[in-house]
């Protein structure tokens, strides 16, 4: 196997006197798409935003291609966090501009492309996702699901090598999920990006990434592909994917469907 | 309850402890308080610092230098002006009745025209766009951090202080004393109107008091102030802003928001005041 891109070692983050990461370890490979699921306030946006940059870890390391992320030089981390992309869970989408001036934003600040450029670059995004004749309007007067959709478009104007998606379809309807789900893996096929999806869209994620990590009171307590983790031995992650807490006995459990003819 | 629960326990041991305990108290919230205040200290400075250099980093950002000139300046014209009018009549009017007991009314040009040029144009100038374009920096600038609007800048690799301070900035050093100016002669219009066609001064003997006896120094140490207090509401009002969320102790979201938002009004307004005095104590 090859060397991850992004592995992160024993990271260990805390809030005052709130432990939320204790020690993770994980690994991102190249090209591929990576799910972190676990329950809310488990620490999976921190998590996140610690490969962003937007947080820093207390202990631990982030190694890229091997190599300790705080021992680069600055130039080096400059062009490492250029080529990854952030979706947030809220979108965060500058509301004091327009659908258009937020998409290219990213192209417009960091980059010199011509304004020509910039205006064909989003127009092919925004004809992508299906954005339509949306450019002037603002992020307020647009739909939860079209918000949604024009933050995809900025974390993807770029071009990045690494996308982070923090929960991408926290509000939207199931065929708007869906086609955000497929839109993640379309793409990730077309442009060949790595992603990171941070969800609770149990199991529909199963089918969206290539491997799956649970992350538990701080630590990544199951690591591997779909088929692992529906056959895992492990109460905590069964009981997650079921839907229960730990030492319920589930639904599924209680009902089989052959009692019902029994 | 706390010091009650101590209190109520200890009640029959040791009373010296519990003094002992609640000095300790005080000692550390004083200590506490200057660290808090020496960390804010270095942080507005660093701020200041940063975004300054930034105005100089390229790409220039001519836009939104013009942007924000056309908020903080062009939108301020007319609070400025109707300020600057009726703080002159006003003058014109209080300066009259004073000056007639002395039988000098016709020095009341001079009276107006200094008090505008040196005092009053450079402060309630800063004070109402404070009040107008520093309020809506510290909110906007609040709701982008509470919103995650300023994290997002941060993952685009988009320096948020170039970004949203130093064009601020750049526009209120262009604005502010721009503003001063046209204060100055709508207030001195308004002395006008009052001293010579309510109280009938004579009118060039008005004109006349009034440029006689501006002086260069005084326009340019009004203009400096200008340019001074520019740097003062904008650093805090954008500070206050970019910070709601480690300067709020009982609130986020909304009342963080406007908690920072009345901050850094008051602050402002006091500071322009406290280095109002400085710079004239250095002029005169």
């Amino acid at each position: 196997m090859t060397s991850p891109l992004i592995q992160l070692v024993d990271v260990k983050k805390s809030f005052g006197a709130h432990q939320v990461l204790t020690g993770v370890n994980l690994s991102i490979h190249k090209g591929e798409i990576l799910a972190v699921i676990g329950k809310s306030g488990t620490g999976k946006s921190v998590l996140l935003k610690h490969i962003i940059g937007l947080i820093h870890q207390d202990s631990g390391e982030i190694l890229i291609q091997g190599k300790p992320l705080h021992k680069m030089s600055e130039k080096k981390s400059f062009l490492f966090r250029e080529e990854l992309s952030y979706m947030f869970q809220e979108n965060a989408l500058f509301d004091s501009m327009n659908v258009f001036e937020n998409i290219g934003l990213p192209l417009a600040e960091r980059s010199q492309y011509t304004k020509f450029i910039i205006e064909e670059k989003v127009k092919t995004r925004m004809e992508q996702l299906g954005l339509g004749p949306i450019g002037e309007k603002f992020p307020a007067q647009l739909s939860g699901g079209m918000r949604k959709r024009v933050a995809l478009a900025r974390a993807l104007v770029t071009d990045p090598k690494v996308v982070l998606f923090d929960e991408p379809t926290t509000g939207l309807d199931p065929v708007r999920k869906k086609k955000v789900h497929s839109m993640i893996e379309e793409y990730q096929k077309q442009f060949g990006f790595t992603a990171v999806i941070v969800s609770h869209d149990i199991p529909e994620i199963f089918d969206v990434a290539q491997h799956i990590a649970m992350l538990d009171e701080g630590k990544i307590i199951f690591e591997g592909s779909k088929d692992d983790i529906l056959d895992a031995h492990n109460d905590t992650v069964n009981a997650f994917i079921r839907g229960d807490e730990i030492g319920n006995s589930s639904y599924t459990d209680k009902y089989q469907p052959e009692d019902k003819y029994e | 309850m706390l010091d009650n629960l101590i209190l109520g326990n200890l009640c029959f041991t040791d009373k010296s402890y519990i003094k002992r305990l609640m000095g300790t108290k005080y000692i550390e919230k004083i200590g506490g308080s200057t660290l808090s205040a020496t960390e804010s200290i270095g942080r507005i400075v660093l701020f200041f610092i940063s975004g300054v250099v930034s105005i100089f980093v390229r790409p220039f950002q001519f836009d939104k230098v013009l942007d924000h000139t056309w908020f903080i300046g062009a939108k301020s014209l007319f609070v400025i002006v109707l300020t600057g009018l009726f703080t002159g009549m006003v003058l014109g009017l209080q300066g009259y009745y004073t000056l007639v007991t002395f039988g000098s009314e016709a020095a009341l040009g001079s009276a107006v025209s200094l008090t505008i040029i040196r005092e009053l144009g450079p402060v309630l100038c800063a004070i109402m766009i404070t009040a107008r374009a520093g309020s809506a920096m510290a909110a906007e600038i609040g709701v982008m951090r509470i919103s995650e609007q300023i994290d997002a800048l941060k993952t685009m690799q988009i320096d948020p202080i170039r970004f949203l301070f130093s064009p601020r900035i750049v526009a209120a050093l262009i604005s502010f004393p721009l503003l001063t100016a046209i204060f100055d002669v709508v207030g001195i219009f308004g002395g006008y109107l009052t001293g010579s066609l309510m109280m009938g001064i004579n009118k060039s003997v008005y004109m006349d008091k009034v440029i006689s006896s501006v002086q260069t120094v005084d326009i340019a140490g009004g203009f400096f102030k200008s340019f001074v207090f520019a740097i003062v509401v904008t650093t805090i009002c954008c500070y206050r802003g970019y910070y709601t969320h480690l300067t709020t102790e009982k609130g986020y979201g909304a009342k963080g928001v406007s908690m920072a938002t009345t901050n850094s009004v008051v602050q402002s307004c006091i500071f322009i005041l406290i280095v109002d005095y400085i710079i004239t104590y250095f002029l005169v």
